[in-house]
């Protein structure tokens, strides 16, 4: 197993962990902040994976990822507040 | 060879910051202070791993000089650059609606939003 696969693994074991508190969390802007920390580790996990599996088209994906997934936060964050 | 340390010490530093995040918002008491230990953490973290993987696509452009590393590492450079402007945009995002909805700090001295619409 490369460096880079072992990586992903430690970054898929840390989502896992984000998801507890993603179910467990009591309020719902406890589950938005872990949504928030899965969201970055699976930009971080897809920009290895492209060095991993060698397809920079990849990382394009993890661009358009945080993009995307930044505009579902303000979203979240804009109806939380209650200003939608 | 003195590259290949350098991107494993910088894998060690962003997965350390990640687990660092992780382990902050499984601990700690109110939304604020995950907040601050997920955003700050996090975003440090996945910075180093992506300059682990910029460091090795300037070494492989080195010693092939083939353009496609050339490309991964322009490419990686776009992607830490939007996640960091949309990491602290967002967290900023989430603790005003968390403040307007009516969460306070659990433990906090000092309120100087007190009061204000």
């Amino acid at each position: 197993m490369s460096i880079w696969m072992f990586t992903v693994s430690v970054l898929c074991a840390l989502m896992l962990l984000a998801m507890v508190r993603l179910v467990r969390g009591p309020t719902a802007a406890d589950r938005v902040v872990a949504l928030d920390a899965i969201n970055t580790l699976v930009v971080a996990s897809m920009i290895v994976l492209g060095v991993a599996f060698k397809q920079i088209i990849f990382i394009d994906v993890a661009i358009i990822y945080a993009l995307l997934s930044y505009v579902g936060t303000l979203f979240i964050a804009k109806y939380l507040g209650g200003e939608l | 060879m003195i590259l290949n340390v350098l991107i494993w010490v910088a894998l060690g530093i962003g997965l350390f910051f990640n687990t660092l995040g992780v382990i902050g918002i499984l601990r700690f008491p109110d939304v604020y202070t995950r907040l601050h230990a997920d955003t700050k953490a996090t975003t440090f973290g996945s910075i180093f791993t992506s300059i682990a993987v910029v460091l090795y696509a300037a070494g492989q452009y080195w010693h092939t000089l083939d353009g496609q590393y050339a490309t991964l590492a322009l490419h990686t450079v776009i992607a830490v650059v939007v996640l960091a402007i949309t990491n602290a945009t967002g967290a900023h995002a989430i603790a005003r609606a968390a403040y307007r909805r009516g969460h306070r700090p659990v433990q906090a001295v000092v309120d100087h939003l007190e009061g204000k619409p």
